[in-house]
């Protein structure tokens, strides 16, 4: 008993310690914000909120906000619909090849994102659709479609294969069974998808840069202010990036534990 | 006799190279309460999900009201079927269950709720009716699952081993509700399962199945008394067999020469033939056990090995000097007149008409 006591402290220490690496920075970051002096050094200055008032006030921030509000609802949207539509595919049929489909769905996450960007733009470029808004929505939800499916596919292989079934029993035709059995059943996975491919798609930065063009989000306005001198800015921005960025998550994981709540429940 | 409801016209069901229905050429009366029994393997869950059109069949035709259903898609069809998971909709409370099938059929809000409300008060669980299936008892939900299927008023209703996953004493309350069920609304229900208690404490028929073909059908005294085949007197269990070849026939009486002896048994219209094989069986419950030698007839000299309570009923398992195993079955009052103790050696013995001669083997 006394020597688990201690093993629990080890680990509670071990642990405390692996988040304070994460997180660290981001507190610095996040402290950093609130202090007057422009140079990120100790002692801090004073409390303030000047860099704050600076970014509300700057057009460039304004525009990149809604350009990655934009980006990552539209992501969400069409990464939930495609990882929903292969989760359920695999789910309900078996063909040939469908080992190397399931692996080519899964791949996209693999390939380093500086490949990714570089092949993207490439891509775009020669079928005249790179610089925009769209280009980086399309990327986007190629990067994160594969989050989507297996989000939606954890929650499918959770069902009874027999609910489908009784459903067209009852008289449902396939499509009012997707409506009123497969959805509703897919809900709390659905929504921790929307949230997550959402998180994904408002922090990305190396595809983003490559094919924005002109239509910066909010990671790469960061680079470039932090490109063009130092500005605690940046900071601000961070912070107001980090927020979002971990209510999602946040929002994705309680959609995520409430269902594994309820499968120990059925 | 009624006139058919459904009928398999050489129904054959392949999967891949896999034959999981050899050939099925039967008859559903209407209103009749038919049970398909079989171990684990043999089809009967193959067969009913045909019937529901969740399978095709591979060859042959399965007619409903004399349409051919080969080819009518599962929700086209007004086979409701109660699952063996239940497959109740774990997002959807009691009464949402329930108004499922009218919502599909396009039924409206007000006569949905009331439908489903008549049937949850039939069922005997109006009070869950807002509660969510994860919150139900296994009985609640089985309840829930028979008034989701019953809701849609259908002409015949299939059980897929609907009891195979309650506690006993809900299985005993739970058949009381199906037969009166049953009787109460006239319809035909089909019931599959692997459990002989369950499908005689029901059926008005049975089917025995296996290995994708039918083996017996009739009623469950003739199924138990009188079993067609071997595989049929195996699988019911109670019953002692008895094989060896045929010594003499002599009208309607033939003496079998079996390595426990010979025997006297009813020819029973099977064609014996002195020098060939053939088996008999003695149901467990008309064999009779004395200390003493019987005089004539047909007997047998046992070692008792173990005896088996089920309540007042008493199994004794025995077995002769060739190692043949033999079971009685009996009242627990009328063995305690005897008493006899393991090891101890009795006389075993039944009237010739008790016995009843094998078609085959």
């Amino acid at each position: 008993m006394k020597q688990n006591r201690s093993l629990n402290f080890v680990l509670g220490i071990y642990v405390l310690l692996i988040f304070a690496f994460v997180f660290a920075p981001i507190i610095f970051s996040m402290i950093f914000s609130f202090n007057s002096q422009r140079f990120p050094t100790i002692p801090l200055g004073e409390f303030s909120t000047e860099w704050y008032a600076k970014v509300l006030a700057d057009p460039d921030v304004w525009e990149a906000a809604l350009n990655s509000l934009i980006v990552s609802c539209s992501t969400a949207l069409i990464a939930t619909f495609l990882g929903f539509c292969t989760a359920y595919s695999d789910f309900r049929y078996n063909f040939r090849f469908k080992g190397p489909y399931l692996a080519l769905i899964l791949l996209p996450p693999t390939i380093p994102l500086i490949i990714m960007a570089l092949a993207m733009l490439a891509w775009f470029s020669k079928i005249g659709m790179s610089g925009q808004l769209y280009s980086i929505i399309i990327a986007h939800s190629v990067l994160t479609a594969p989050f989507a499916m297996a989000v939606i596919r954890l929650r499918l292989n959770q069902m009874d294969p027999d609910l489908e079934a009784a459903a067209w029993n009852l008289g449902g035709s396939e499509w009012q069974t997707m409506r009123h059995v497969i959805v509703p059943f897919c809900k709390p996975a659905i929504f921790s998808s929307l949230f997550l491919t959402a998180a994904v798609s408002f922090d990305e930065f190396a595809v983003s840069w490559f094919v924005s063009g002109l239509n910066k989000t909010l990671p790469v306005i960061v680079l470039e202010i932090v490109q063009g001198n130092i500005d605690p800015q940046v900071n601000a921005i961070g912070t107001f990036v980090f927020l979002i960025s971990m209510t999602l998550v946040v929002l994705a994981q309680l959609f995520f534990a409430s269902r594994q709540m309820k499968s120990i429940k059925l | 006799m009624s006139k058919p409801l459904v009928v398999f016209d050489k129904v054959q069901k392949h999967f891949g190279s896999f034959v999981a229905v050899k050939e099925l050429d039967f008859e559903i009366r209407e209103g009749e309460f038919l049970a398909i029994m079989g171990p684990s393997g043999c089809g009967k869950t193959t067969t009913l999900r045909m019937l529901a059109g969740l399978e095709a069949p591979s060859i042959g035709e399965i007619r409903l009201n004399d349409r051919v259903m080969n080819d009518v898609a599962p929700h086209e069809r007004d086979t409701p079927l109660v699952w063996q998971s239940l497959a109740l909709f774990p997002f959807l409370t009691a009464r949402e269950n329930v108004e499922f099938g009218l919502k599909m059929r396009g039924v409206d809000k007000a006569e949905r709720k009331e439908r489903a409300l008549k049937w949850l008060d039939k069922m005997g669980i109006l009070e869950f009716e807002n509660r969510h299936i994860s919150t139900l008892s296994g009985g609640q939900k089985q309840r829930v699952a028979l008034a989701r299927s019953l809701v849609m008023e259908p002409q015949i209703l299939l059980l897929d081993e609907p009891l195979s996953a309650l506690d006993a004493h809900l299985v005993i309350r739970m058949q009381a509700v199906l037969t009166d069920l049953q009787r109460e609304l006239g319809i035909t229900f089909v019931y599959v399962t692997h459990s002989q208690s369950e499908a005689f404490a029901m059926a008005d028929r049975v089917i025995i199945m296996g290995k994708g073909e039918i083996a017996q059908i009739g009623t469950p005294k003739d199924i138990y008394r009188a079993p067609a085949n071997q595989f049929v007197a195996e699988f019911v269990g109670r019953n002692n067999i008895l094989s060896g070849k045929v010594a003499s026939v002599d009208g309607n009486t033939a003496r079998i020469t079996t390595a426990s002896g010979d025997f006297t048994v009813p020819t029973n219209e099977v064609l014996l033939i002195e020098g060939h094989k053939a088996s008999f069986v003695i149901s467990a419950d008309l064999v009779h056990i004395t200390l003493e030698e019987p005089e004539a007839g047909n007997k047998a000299y046992c070692k008792l090995i173990s005896e088996e309570f089920v309540g007042s009923m008493v199994t004794l398992f025995l077995e002769d000097a060739q190692g043949h195993e033999f079971k009685v079955q009996m009242q627990e009052r009328e063995l305690s007149k005897i008493d006899p103790h393991s090891g101890d050696e009795i006389w075993l013995s039944w009237d010739t008409q008790s016995a009843h001669v094998l078609n085959e083997g």
